[in-house]
C-alpha cells in the first residue's frame, strides 16, 4: 500500500476509486463533471461501485416480489398436506416442513414480516436514535446526563416483561381498533402490530449512545468554533457540519440494526413469544429449523434455506449501505 | 468532580429503576403461582399469596421491599422456594462474569484487529472476505451457531466437550458462540470509524511529519477509531445478557441469563427484581467507565 | 478480587458420579411440603420418605417407613406401625410424633403448601387449614406412642395409601426446620429420612446425591453417588447421552420429537428406547359460559371432527393412545368408557340442529395454547385442528398463543374459547382426573357445573365397595365426555425412558413414571438379587389387567422372581 501511496504522491493526480485511506484528497479531474451538483456527483460515484449497484438491483427486485407474494406464491400460505419433511424436489423447491407446507412459500411470507420488522426498527433507530444522540452529545452537560440516564433506565428494564405487558394488555384494544378499520380479517394481525411497535421501541437505544459519543467528539473540533464565530445557529451547525461526519457510522450501525431486530424477533420465537403460528417470519423459521440440528438425522433444508435467504438479504443491505457511505462521504471528492 | 457526581446519582437512579421495574412486573398478567396446577381450593391460594405478601396493596409491597433491601435482603424466590435471591446470585454471578468476560474479550480481541485490517485494506479482497465473515457472524443467531459448532467440533470431531461447565476446555464453545456476534459488530464499527479517522486532517499531518505507518496506526488512529466501540460496549453488555440465555440453555451453564429470562416467564418477582437491580447497577457503572474511557481516548471531549 | 471471582466461576472438576440422570427442568423446591412438579418429586423421593413408598415396578404403594399397617373394616381408620430401625441420617429415631408434626406443618397456612389439599381427606384437616379449628388435636392424625400412628379419614378413601407415598406426606426433620426456618435445606448436614443424602445442590447445574448409610434399606441402595442434571434443551441432552456423559434420560421432552420414529426403528438406537403407558391426558377445555360454546351440541360437533389418530401419527409419533374418556384405561379401579367418535357427518348434523348449518352464523373461535419453543407440539396440533375444523365444519378458528402464566390465568378467569390442557395424575386412581370437574374445584376452569356429576362423585367417595365405586365413577366419566362434553380428551401420554438396558437396570416403566433412584443400578458385574419390597399386603385395589408396554428384554421377569419379604 505504501508503494501505491508514494506513487500517487509523486504523480499528485488521481485518487483511486476505492478511496485508499490516507490518500490525499483530490479534485475530480473529469472536467465534464464539474458542473454537476454534489448530490448528482455522489450518485455517479455510487453507480460506479459495482458490488453496491448489484446489491441495490437485487433488493429492488426482491422488494416487489415479496410485497406481491400473496399473488405469486405457488401454494397457499397454510396449505397443509401429508407430505411431511420432504427434501427439496421439483414440486417443492425448498422442501416441506412438519405440516407438509411448502417451505419456499413460507420463506417468502416470512420475508414480508421480517423485512417489515427490520425496516420499522431501522426507521425508528434512524429518526429517534440519531436525533436523541445528536442533541444529547451536542448540548452536553446536564441535558446530556439526563438523556443518557433515561436511555440507561430503559436498558435496565427486563425487555421480555416489557414485551409481554405490551403484547397482552394492549392486545384487545388493538384488535378492536383493527377490526373497526380493516374488517374482521385483520384481528390476527394485532399481535404482529404490537410486536413491531415493541421491537421498534427498543431498537433506537444503541444508536442514540453511539451517535452521542461521536457528536461529543466532533463538537470540540475547530470547524465548529469557526462556524460559531461566523454566527451559524446551533441547528445549522448540527445539520450541516456535525451530522454529515456521523452518517458513516450511522449507516453502518443501521445495517447492523436490521439484523439485530430480526434476530431478536427470532429469539422471541425461540421462547414462543414471537410471531404467532400459522404466520411465519424468517426468525421463527430459523428457530424451527435450529431445533432440527442433531447428530443423527437432520432435515437440513429447514435451517439452510431460511438462514441463507436471511444472510443474503442482509449482505445486500450491507453492501448498499457501504456504497451509500462511500458515495456520500464528505471527506472524499467535493 | 464530574464523575463523583455521577457516582452519587447511582443510588437515586437505582431507586427509580426499581420503582419502574416493580410497576412493570406487576402489570404483566399472571402471577408466580399460576401454573397448571392451580391450588385446588381458594384457601390454599390465599395462604400462598399471604406468605409472599402478594395480597397487600402494591405500594405497601413496594415499601416493604425497599425496607428489606436496605438490610441487604433481596427476598426468597417464588419458584426456588428453598433459595434466597442472594443465594442464587452468589451462585450464578461468578459463572456469568466468567462467560461474559471471556466473550467480551473474544469479541474485542477478534473484532478490533479484523476491523483495522478491513479498514487498511479497504476495497480489496481481504476487506470483502472479512466483511463477509463478520456479516455471517452478525446474522446467525446463537441457537443456530451453537448447535452447528457442537455438531461439528464436539460431536463429529470430538475435539471439545458437548456441554456443561466443568473445565477450561468447556469454556471454548460457549465463548465463541456468544462472542462471535459481537465480534462481527465490533469489526464493522471499527472498520468504519478507522476509515474515517485515517482520512482526517491530523493523520495527514502526522504522515507529513514522517511518522511510520504503524506508529500512526497505533498511537493516533486507533484511539479515535475505538470511540464508537466504547459507546457500543454498554449496549453490548445488555445484549450479552439476553444472548447468554440461549448459550446457557444449549450448553447447560448455570449463569444469570437463564434466571433472568425464566424469572420473567415465571413471574418470580423477588428474583427478577434482584436481577434487574444487579444488572442496572452493572450497566450504570459500565457506562460511567465508558464515559471515562471516551475522555481518555479523545482528549478534546469535555462533558460540561 | 475480580480474579478470585473469575477463578471461582471456573467449573470445578469433581469426581464423576456413578449414575447421571437427565432430569429435565430445575427442581423448584425440595422441601416435601412445597414440592410440586415431577422434577421436584424425583429428587424429593430420594431424600425423604413417608409411611409408604413406591414400588419401582408397579408404582403401587408398599410399606416404607411404616413396617405394616392395619385398616379398619369401614376403611376410615388406619393404624401404622413404624420400623424400629428408622433413623435420620444425622442420628435420632424417626418417630410417629415426627409424622404428626410434618403433616400439621403442611396444614399450617404459613407454610403455604400448594398440595395441602392432599391431606384434606383426613378428618378435621381442612377445617384446621382454614382456621375454623384451632386445636391441632382435632385433626384426625395422632401418635399413639413413638412407633404407632393413627389416622382417621372423612371417607373411606380408596387411594389413601397412594397418598401416603406422595411427597407431601413425607416426614421432615423438626429440629432443623424449627431452628433455621425457610433456609433449613441450605444448612449442612441436612437430616434426611430417605435413601440418599443431599451432597450438592447447584441451581441449573446439578443435584448430587450420596448414599445414606443410615437408611433402613440402605443395603439395597445400589449407586453410591448420583447426579441429576436439570437439562432444558433436547439436543443437548441427546448429545450428552450419545457421549456417555448421561446414563438415563427420563423426561420425554428431552428427546427431539422429530427423532422419535428414527430412534424407535433404527438398529443402533432402538435398544435405548423404552416406552410405557403414562398416567397423563391431553385434552381441550371449552369455556361453557361463552356462547356459542354453552350449547353442548356445538361442543360435541367440534369434538367429533378431531381426527385424533392423524394427530398422533403426524405430529407426535410416539405411539400415544387415542383418548375416549378422560381417565387412561390402564388406571386401577377403572372401567373403560365410550366417548364421542370421529364422525364428521354426525358432527355436521349436530351443527345443523344447533342452528348453524355449514358453520354459518358462528363467530370466529379462538383456540388458546401456551407459547413454547418450536419443538413443542401444542402449536403444531393447533394448526392441524384449525384445518380439521375448517374443512369439516366450516368453522373459522384462530390460533392464539399466550405465554404460560397468562394461559393459565385466562383459564382461571374463563377468558378463552377453547383452551389446550394437560393433566398428569398424582396417584393411580380415576379420582385424580375426575375430581377436577366437580363444580367447585379450582382446577375445573370450564365454568361447567353439573349437580348429577357432583352427586356421583360424592357417592363414589363415600362408597367402600370397590365394584360399586368403579361403576359410579364410570357413570360420572360418561356424563363428562359423552353427554355434556365440556372437555374433549385427545390422547393419553406415552412415557418413555431412554437408557441402555445392557448397562442400566432397576428402572421400569410404570404409569406414574416414578423410578426410585435407589433401585437403579448401573453396570454392576454381579447382578444383585432385588429383594426390594415386601409382597403387597392386603392392598385393597384389584390388580391391573392391562399389561404395560415395555421393551425391557425380559429383565422385568427376573426381578419379579426374586422378591422376598424383608425381615
Amino acid at each position: 500500500m505504501s508503494e501505491k501511496e508514494v506513487e500517487s504522491r509523486k504523480l499528485g493526480v488521481e485518487k483511486t476509486l476505492d478511496g485508499l485511506p490516507g490518500a490525499i484528497p483530490q479534485l475530480s479531474t473529469n472536467r465534464a463533471q464539474l458542473h454537476l451538483t454534489p448530490n448528482q456527483r455522489s450518485w455517479l460515484r455510487f453507480r460506479r461501485n459495482k458490488p453496491a449497484l448489484l446489491c441495490l438491483v437485487f433488493l429492488a427486485l426482491l422488494a416487489p416480489l415479496v410485497a406481491a407474494w400473496p399473488l405469486v406464491a405457488p401454494y397457499a400460505a397454510n396449505a397443509i398436506t401429508d407430505e411431511q419433511f420432504q427434501p427439496p424436489i421439483w414440486k417443492h423447491w425448498f422442501g416441506t416442513d412438519v405440516h407438509g407446507r411448502d417451505l419456499l412459500t413460507r420463506v417468502f411470507y416470512g420475508a414480508r414480516v421480517s423485512l417489515l420488522v427490520g425496516v420499522v426498527g431501522a426507521g425508528v433507530a434512524l429518526v429517534i436514535g440519531v436525533t436523541w444522540g445528536a442533541v444529547s452529545g451536542y448540548v452536553g452537560g446536564r441535558l446530556d446526563g439526563a438523556m443518557m440516564r433515561f436511555v440507561d433506565v430503559i436498558y435496565s428494564m427486563p425487555s421480555i416483561i416489557f414485551l409481554i405487558v405490551l403484547l397482552t394488555t394492549l392486545r384487545a384494544t388493538v384488535a378492536k381498533w383493527l377490526i373497526n378499520w380493516f374488517g374482521p380479517e385483520a384481528a390476527p394481525k394485532s399481535h404482529l402490530l404490537l410486536l413491531v411497535i415493541g421491537l421498534g421501541a427498543l431498537s433506537w437505544l444503541p444508536m442514540a449512545r453511539i451517535v452521542r459519543g461521536q457528536v461529543l467528539s466532533l463538537r470540540q473540533r475547530a470547524f465548529v468554533d469557526a462556524s460559531r464565530a461566523l454566527g451559524a445557529s446551533h441547528a445549522r451547525i448540527l445539520w450541516h457540519h456535525i451530522l454529515p461526519n456521523v452518517w458513516g457510522i450511522v449507516i453502518v450501525y443501521l445495517t447492523l440494526t436490521v439484523p439485530s431486530v430480526i434476530l431478536y424477533e427470532s429469539f422471541l420465537s425461540y421462547l414462543g413469544l414471537g410471531i404467532q403460528p400459522p404466520m411465519a417470519s424468517w426468525g421463527s423459521l430459523v428457530a424451527e429449523g435450529a431445533a432440527q440440528i442433531n447428530p443423527v438425522q437432520i432435515y437440513w433444508w429447514l435451517v439452510v434455506f431460511p438462514a441463507t435467504t436471511l444472510v443474503l438479504t442482509l449482505l445486500a443491505l450491507n453492501f448498499v449501505g457501504d456504497g451509500l457511505r462511500d458515495a456520500f462521504d464528505p471527506k472524499g471528492q467535493t | 468532580m464530574f464523575f463523583l457526581k455521577r457516582l452519587l446519582f447511582l443510588i437515586p437512579l437505582l431507586l427509580v429503576i426499581s420503582f419502574l421495574a416493580f410497576g412493570l412486573m406487576r402489570s404483566a398478567p399472571g402471577g408466580p403461582f399460576d401454573s397448571n396446577r392451580v391450588p385446588a381450593t381458594p384457601e390454599i391460594e390465599r395462604a400462598l399469596r399471604a406468605k409472599y405478601h402478594l395480597d397487600e396493596p402494591l405500594l405497601k409491597q413496594y415499601v416493604r421491599y425497599l425496607g428489606d433491601l436496605s438490610r441487604g435482603d433481596f427476598g426468597v424466590s417464588t419458584k426456588y422456594r428453598n433459595h434466597t435471591v442472594n443465594d442464587i446470585i452468589r451462585q450464578a454471578l461468578p459463572v456469568s462474569l466468567t462467560l461474559g468476560g471471556l466473550a467480551f474479550c473474544f469479541a474485542l480481541g477478534l473484532g478490533i484487529p479484523c476491523g483495522v485490517v478491513m479498514a487498511i485494506r479497504r476495497g480489496q479482497w481481504a476487506d470483502h472476505a472479512l466483511g463477509l465473515l463478520s456479516l455471517i457472524g452478525v446474522c446467525l443467531p446463537g441457537f443456530v451457531l451453537g448447535p452447528l459448532l457442537v455438531l461439528g467440533l464436539a460431536v463429529r470431531l470430538d475435539w471439545l466437550p458437548v456441554a456443561l461447565w466443568e473445565s477450561p476446555l468447556h469454556f471454548v464453545l460457549p465463548t465463541v458462540t456468544l462472542g462471535l456476534l459481537f465480534a462481527g459488530k465490533v469489526a464493522r464499527l471499527v472498520r468504519e470509524s478507522m476509515t474515517a479517522t485515517l482520512q482526517s486532517e491530523f493523520i495527514i499531518a502526522a504522515r507529513a511529519k514522517g511518522l511510520s505507518e504503524s506508529a500512526i496506526l497505533i498511537k493516533h488512529a486507533l484511539r479515535l477509531a475505538l470511540l464508537p466501540v466504547v459507546s457500543f460496549s454498554a449496549p453490548m453488555l445488555a445484549d450479552l445478557l439476553t444472548g447468554s440465555f440461549v448459550v446457557e440453555s444449549i450448553f447447560q451453564i448455570p449463569g444469570l441469563g437463564g434466571f433472568f429470562v425464566n424469572s420473567s416467564l415465571n413471574r418470580d418477582y423477588p428474583l427478577l427484581m434482584g436481577l434487574v437491580l444487579l444488572y442496572a447497577a452493572l450497566l450504570l457503572l459500565f457506562n460511567l467507565a465508558a464515559d471515562v474511557l471516551l475522555v481518555a481516548l479523545d482528549r478534546r471531549i469535555k462533558y460540561e | 478480587m475480580a480474579l478470585g471471582l473469575l477463578l471461582s466461576g471456573c467449573g470445578r472438576s469433581e469426581p464423576s458420579a456413578d449414575l447421571v440422570i437427565a432430569n429435565g427442568g430445575e427442581a423448584g423446591s425440595l422441601d416435601p411440603a412445597t414440592a410440586t412438579t415431577i422434577e421436584d418429586l424425583r429428587v424429593c423421593m430420594a431424600l425423604f420418605e413417608g409411611l409408604m413408598r413406591v414400588d419401582p415396578v408397579t408404582a403401587q404403594p408398599v410399606p416404607g417407613l411404616a413396617e405394616r399397617f392395619e385398616k379398619s373394616p369401614d376403611g376410615r381408620t388406619y393404624l401404622f406401625f413404624l420400623r424400629t430401625n428408622a433413623v435420620w441420617s444425622t442420628g435420632g429415631r424417626i418417630t410417629a410424633h415426627d409424622f404428626v408434626w410434618s403433616w400439621l406443618r403442611v396444614l399450617d397456612p404459613a407454610t403455604a403448601s400448594e398440595y395441602a389439599g392432599q391431606l384434606f381427606y383426613i378428618k378435621g384437616a381442612e377445617a384446621y387449614f382454614t382456621n375454623k379449628v384451632r386445636n391441632p388435636s382435632q385433626v384426625g392424625v395422632r401418635a399413639l406412642d413413638d412407633l404407632t400412628l393413627r389416622v382417621e379419614l372423612v371417607n373411606p378413601t380408596a387411594f389413601f395409601l397412594d397418598l401416603c407415598a406422595f411427597q407431601t406426606l413425607y416426614v421432615v426433620p423438626r429440629a432443623a426446620i424449627e431452628k433455621h426456618g425457610d433456609r433449613w435445606m441450605r444448612v449442612r448436614p441436612l437430616a434426611v429420612s430417605g435413601p440418599y443424602q443431599l451432597d450438592q445442590w447447584r441451581l441449573n447445574d446439578r443435584v448430587r446425591l450420596r448414599r445414606n448409610p443410615r437408611y433402613w434399606d440402605a443395603v439395597n441402595t445400589h449407586c453410591e453417588v448420583v447426579d441429576l442434571l436439570p437439562l432444558r434443551n433436547a439436543s443437548t441432552a441427546f448429545n450428552l447421552y450419545e457421549r456417555g456423559a448421561v446414563d438415563i434420560i427420563w423426561d420425554k421432552e428431552l428427546i427431539p420429537s422429530e427423532l422419535y420414529p428414527f430412534l424407535r426403528t433404527n438398529e443402533a438406537h432402538r435398544v435405548n428406547f423404552h416406552s410405557f403407558n403414562y398416567l397423563g391426558a391431553y385434552f381441550l377445555r371449552f369455556n361453557t359460559t361463552r356462547p356459542p360454546l354453552d350449547d353442548p351440541r356445538i361442543r360435541k360437533a367440534l369434538a367429533m371432527c378431531i381426527d385424533k389418530q392423524r394427530l398422533i401419527d403426524k405430529i407426535l409419533k410416539t405411539g400415544e393412545l387415542i383418548a375416549q374418556g378422560l381417565v387412561p384405561p390402564y388406571t386401577t379401579n377403572h372401567l373403560p368408557v365410550t366417548g364421542l367418535p370421529y364422525d364428521p357427518a354426525a358432527a355436521r348434523k349436530l351443527l345443523d340442529e344447533a342452528g348453524h348449518p355449514g358453520g354459518r352464523g358462528l363467530r370466529r373461535i379462538e383456540y388458546s395454547v401456551e407459547s413454547a419453543g418450536p419443538s413443542s407440539p401444542h402449536a403444531k396440533i393447533g394448526v392441524e385442528l384449525q384445518e380439521m375444523w375448517r374443512t369439516h365444519l366450516g368453522v373459522e378458528v384462530e390460533l392464539r398463543q399466550t405465554e404460560k402464566q397468562v394461559h393459565t390465568k385466562n383459564q382461571k378467569s374463563l377468558d378463552y374459547d377453547v383452551s389446550r390442557s394437560t393433566w398428569i395424575g398424582d396417584y393411580n386412581d380415576p379420582n385424580t382426573f375426575l375430581d377436577l370437574f366437580r363444580g367447585n374445584n379450582g382446577n375445573n376452569r370450564t365454568g361447567w357445573k353439573n349437580a348429577r356429576y357432583d352427586e356421583l362423585m360424592d357417592q363414589a367417595a363415600a362408597q367402600p365397595d370397590h365394584a360399586r365405586r368403579t361403576e359410579l365413577l364410570r357413570e360420572a366419566e360418561t356424563l363428562l365426555v359423552r353427554d355434556e362434553a365440556p372437555i374433549v380428551p385427545v390422547y393419553f401420554f406415552s412415557g418413555f425412558n431412554y437408557y441402555n438396558s445392557a448397562n442400566v437396570s432397576g428402572i421400569w416403566g410404570n404409569v406414574l413414571d416414578i423410578h426410585p433412584i435407589n433401585a437403579i443400578q448401573k453396570k454392576k458385574s454381579v447382578v444383585r438379587r432385588l429383594s426390594f419390597v415386601a409382597t403387597a399386603q392386603a392392598h385393597p385395589t384389584p390388580p391391573t389387567n392391562h399389561e404395560p408396554r415395555t421393551t425391557n428384554n425380559g429383565l422385568r421377569n427376573t426381578e419379579h422372581g426374586t422378591r422376598s419379604t424383608l425381615p
